[in-house]
């Protein structure tokens, strides 16, 4: 199970003077007068090695990775389900991926057709009138969406919002996206059944109120049953209500945001709608919202429009009252293609059992193991499962060790200490692309990891072991920051 | 017909499977577990076409995709923030790999070797290419990396004012109002002939700019550093293969789109933007960087470093909101310059500079059609046509060309032509003739 020793030198320190990975064409035109000297670079310090090293260098890199094509990872809040291999084939059509972003709309009408549908799948899903779909991650989603709050505001003559609710249990880009819109972040508590405090939130809207940043499910895979009093309270206040829409594996078919009040809310394509996370991206932050807001949306949106002739033509268009562009072009088209390609493979049975089968899966593994973890809300969850590792935290091994040691069995670590509000936290979202026999496993890996926490600590404090690394100094890397190659003689 | 297919090859939990579950949690029936639902807000309908199977589905998506035309097929004359230049296979074949493409953000180092090395060796070479001393692991694109930039000035100087040349993209600027004004953040052109304003946080660059033109990025620097201001510049990347890059000309933070450097146009995303400053800027700097460092057995190893810029540290006091951005975008752009490399890059730049200028010379020699703005150019250049430029295109696409960019906004009936190494001689001489015909 030990990894071999790999050659990890970097490229520049595998670079051979008068090696190429590629050939480039001769020129097929008369060469044309050079800008003066001065304004030419004398080296270009790029690697000069073949195609072949260049091949074995990524491969080798890329064994050194876990995935969900070649793992378990019941990473929480993260949604790391199976990615279908059609919608990135359907990606890399020519007609799709080979298209210049300026075209003449005439040029383009099956992309823009495509943007135009999976905007009315989404809005449908959501329960929402309108979605926009330039917004290029979660994070970028919600920025645009509390900007359309405070536009939505502004153009109303409201001058004085400035603060926006978010609760304790939130994840970081709630507060950090509502920082950058201007507005001062009020923490809402948390009750004992893991719910916002409905009556803390009651105390803290008030006219300076511009909205409420929630999550549903919340952060701890819990649903709020009381969720409509909540909006209720918001809109009594005349603030609106956003939605972080990370959790929604846990809805799809079974409840809409829209209903239930939400006012705005994101998606994220590579969570729920099964677009790859590629390492940290591209994903996809699309924005749906009720008719209130659809004039701000960030722009563009595709617009349709029905000639004489009957036939239905496709616009890139910017709404009325548009909070402006928040990428130079229309959004990352390539995972807009990935997620259209999936719901069609789903439809409306299809997306429901997606949700079911989450969280069947995630209740399964919390009952299997609540008698092994502290369960700090001791309810039924949604799509997934916060637990505690405080009862072997008083043996000396943290949620940290327990993560570590999983690896060793070949599963990614489920999320760690988040949310905040739970100690020595271990969020697991199994996803429903999981078999019953590997939540089987992991459930006795995880029993097992328990019973040695008790009798061989060391063993999880060592973990893991059979990693190209052990676990790395976080803290020197911070302290003295090393972050790119550098020619010996520099360094 | 056969009965009971499963609904989905995705999940593999089947009837049998899920009853069992049920029963080991406690629970009747599936819909005990979505109780906390409010009564009259479960299961509503979801008005979807039906499913399909995916030899159905391949053959719906074929036909949206039949539906556009595809530059390449056709000669295509656009750039305007997004360039089609080659891409080699082996680009494709690594971003591919399921291992790079199916991980999450590398926050469990050990078992993220891979991504975490390929985001350090992103870094590296963003370095090498800009000149600059320090790289993040990549942004959301060009546009929106140029206005986290500015914000970055504005928290660097502590100044307010974000002064800009008027030959930035507008769709560049139209990003940079989205992230700038809600902070009360103001926006200028710098005026031509006047001294920067002494509160002013940076002065914006785009070089080579909008029309296509290399800026004095260095004359540009000392007059920002005079009013101690920042240089903020937004480059070409495929330009530096040739021309000197920022880093030596005095700029503070540069940052670029990335797209140019193997990755596919995808009408306009995913792509990647360029991070990049000077290293005694590196605590203001937005987004995840990689570091290099050393694992209990001394052996080095990479971590996502310097966190505590970062949301899920700092929440609302963190230097921006991004998280998930454009990693495998990166990946993409450092198999590219392993590929092309110290030689490659250079000749890729040069075949596209000198293809670009022989267009212009011929298109600059047919009665009717004007250069009108002069200075060096790389890949792009304004054309002024005898007719409107929407009139230009119309008629070339008529002829299966797609001509450029309509600038007459900007410039009176300018048309912004881009032509790189995937332009062939016959396509070049085709547009020449076109638009003689089009002047007649």
């Amino acid at each position: 199970m030990s990894f071999p020793v790999r050659d990890r030198r970097l490229l520049m320190d595998r670079s051979v003077s008068g090696r190429v990975g590629v050939l480039t064409p001769p020129l097929d035109v008369p060469e044309q007068p050079l800008p003066h000297a001065s304004m030419l670079r004398d080296d270009l310090p790029l690697p000069e090695v073949s195609q072949g090293e260049v091949v074995r260098y990524f491969t080798t890199l890329s064994q050194m990775n876990f995935s969900v094509d070649t793992n378990y990872y019941p990473l929480g809040s993260c949604t790391m389900k199976y990615n279908p291999k059609i919608n990135d084939e359907a990606a890399q059509m020519p007609g799709f991926s080979r298209i210049h972003p300026l075209q003449p709309e005439s040029t383009v009408q099956g992309a823009l057709k495509l943007v135009h549908r999976l905007q009315g799948f989404l809005a449908e899903i959501s329960g929402m009138d309108a979605a926009g779909l330039a917004t290029m991650a979660g994070a970028q989603g919600e920025l645009a969406g509390m900007l359309m709050i405070r536009a939505y505001h502004l153009s109303r003559n409201d001058t004085g919002r400035r603060t926006v609710l978010v609760p304790d249990s939130a994840h970081g880009t709630n507060p950090a996206s509502a920082a950058m819109c201007g507005y001062r972040v009020v923490s809402i508590p948390s009750d004992s059944q893991g719910n916002m405090n409905l009556e803390a939130l009651r105390n803290a809207c008030d006219a300076e109120t511009a909205g409420l940043m929630l999550t549903l499910p919340n952060t701890l895979g819990l649903f709020n049953s009381n969720i409509i009093d909540m909006c209720r309270a918001v809109h009594d206040a005349g603030g609106m209500v956003y939605g972080d829409g990370a959790n929604m594996n846990a809805l799809l078919g079974h409840a809409k945001l829209g209903h239930l009040g939400f006012d705005v809310l994101h998606i994220n394509l590579h969570k729920t709608f099964s677009t790859p996370h590629g390492g940290g991206g591209p994903g996809a932050g699309p924005v749906c919202c009720n008719s209130k807001l659809a004039p701000f949306l960030a722009a563009p949106v595709v617009e349709s429009f029905t000639g004489e002739d009957g036939a239905e033509t496709f616009r890139l268009g910017t709404p009325e009252a548009s909070i402006g562009k928040a990428g130079a072009f229309h959004g990352n088209f390539g995972m807009l293609v990935r997620a259209y390609t999936y719901i069609r493979s789903l439809g409306e049975q299809g997306l429901r059992e997606i949700s079911e089968n989450a969280v069947i899966n995630a209740n399964y593994v919390l009952n299997a193991l609540r008698d092994h973890y502290h369960l700090p809300y001791d309810r039924s969850c949604m799509h997934e499962v916060v637990f505690s590792a405080r009862t072997q935290k008083a043996r000396g091994v943290s949620a940290l060790d327990i993560a570590k040691r999983l690896i060793d069995y070949g599963i990614h670590p489920p999320t760690m200490y988040f949310p905040l509000i739970v100690e020595e936290a271990l969020m697991v979202e199994p996803t429903e692309t999981e078999s019953r026999e590997t939540l089987d496993r992991f459930i006795e890996v995880m029993k097992e990891i328990a019973m040695q926490a008790e009798e061989d600590p060391q063993l999880l404090k060592n973990a893991p072991h059979y990693t190209p690394n052990s676990r790395l100094d976080e803290a020197r890397a911070a302290r003295r920051p090393d972050l790119r190659w550098r020619a010996v003689e520099e360094s | 017909m056969t009965q009971g297919i499963p609904f989905s090859p995705y999940v593999p939990n089947t009837e049998d499977d899920r009853r069992a579950m049920l029963q080991a949690i406690g629970v009747e029936s599936v819909e005990d577990l979505f109780a906390d639902i409010p009564e009259g807000y479960r299961q509503p309908t979801l008005d979807l076409p039906a499913q399909l199977s995916e030899l159905e589905l391949r053959r719906e998506l074929q036909a949206l995709s039949d539906l556009n035309l595809v530059p390449g097929r056709v000669p295509c004359f656009l750039g305007g923030g997004a360039y089609d230049h080659f891409v080699p296979s082996v680009v494709g074949h690594v971003i591919s790999r399921g291992e790079l493409s199916t991980s999450y953000t590398p926050y469990q180092p050990e078992v993220s070797q891979g991504t975490l090395q390929a985001i350090f060796e992103f870094q590296s070479l963003v370095c090498q290419l800009l000149g600059m001393e320090v790289a993040n692991s990549g942004m959301y694109d060009g546009a929106s990396a140029l206005a986290e930039a500015a914000l970055m000035a504005c928290r660097v100087t502590g100044r307010e004012r974000i002064v800009h040349m008027d030959t930035v993209s507008p769709a560049y600027l139209k990003v940079m109002r989205t992230y700038t004004e809600p902070q009360g953040l103001v926006m200028e052109p710098l005026v031509p002939g006047e001294a920067l304003p002494e509160d002013a946080a940076c002065l914006v660059v785009q070089s080579p700019d909008y029309f296509g033109c290399i800026e004095d990025v260095e004359r540009l620097a000392l007059e920002a550093h005079e009013s101690g201001a920042l240089l903020v510049a937004s480059v070409d990347p495929v330009s530096l293969g040739m021309f000197r890059p920022p880093g030596e000309l005095g700029a503070d933070i540069v940052v670029a789109e990335g797209q140019a450097l193997g990755v596919s146009l995808s009408f306009g995303g995913p792509y990647v933007g360029l991070f990049t400053c000077k290293s005694q800027y590196l605590r203001q700097m937005p987004g995840r960087i990689a570091g290099r460092t050393v694992d209990t057995q001394g052996r080095e190893g990479y971590v996502l470093t310097l966190q505590t810029r970062e949301q899920h540290i700092r929440r609302e006091r963190a230097t921006s909101n991004i998280c998930t951005s454009e990693a495998l975008v990166g990946t993409a752009v450092v198999t590219y310059l392993a590929c092309l490399g110290r030689a490659g890059l250079r000749r890729i730049a040069e075949l596209t500079y000198h293809k670009a200028h022989y267009a212009a010379s011929l298109i600059e020699g047919i009665a009717g059609y004007e250069l009108p703005l002069g200075g060096t150019f790389f890949q792009e250049f304004v054309v002024r046509c005898p007719i409107e430029p929407a009139e230009v295109n119309r008629r070339l696409l008529e002829r299966g060309i797609i001509g450029g960019l309509d600038v007459s906004d900007l410039v009176p009936n300018g048309l912004l032509l881009c032509v790189t190494e995937m332009n062939t001689r016959e396509e070049i001489e085709a547009l020449a003739s076109a638009l003689e015909e089009i002047a007649r």
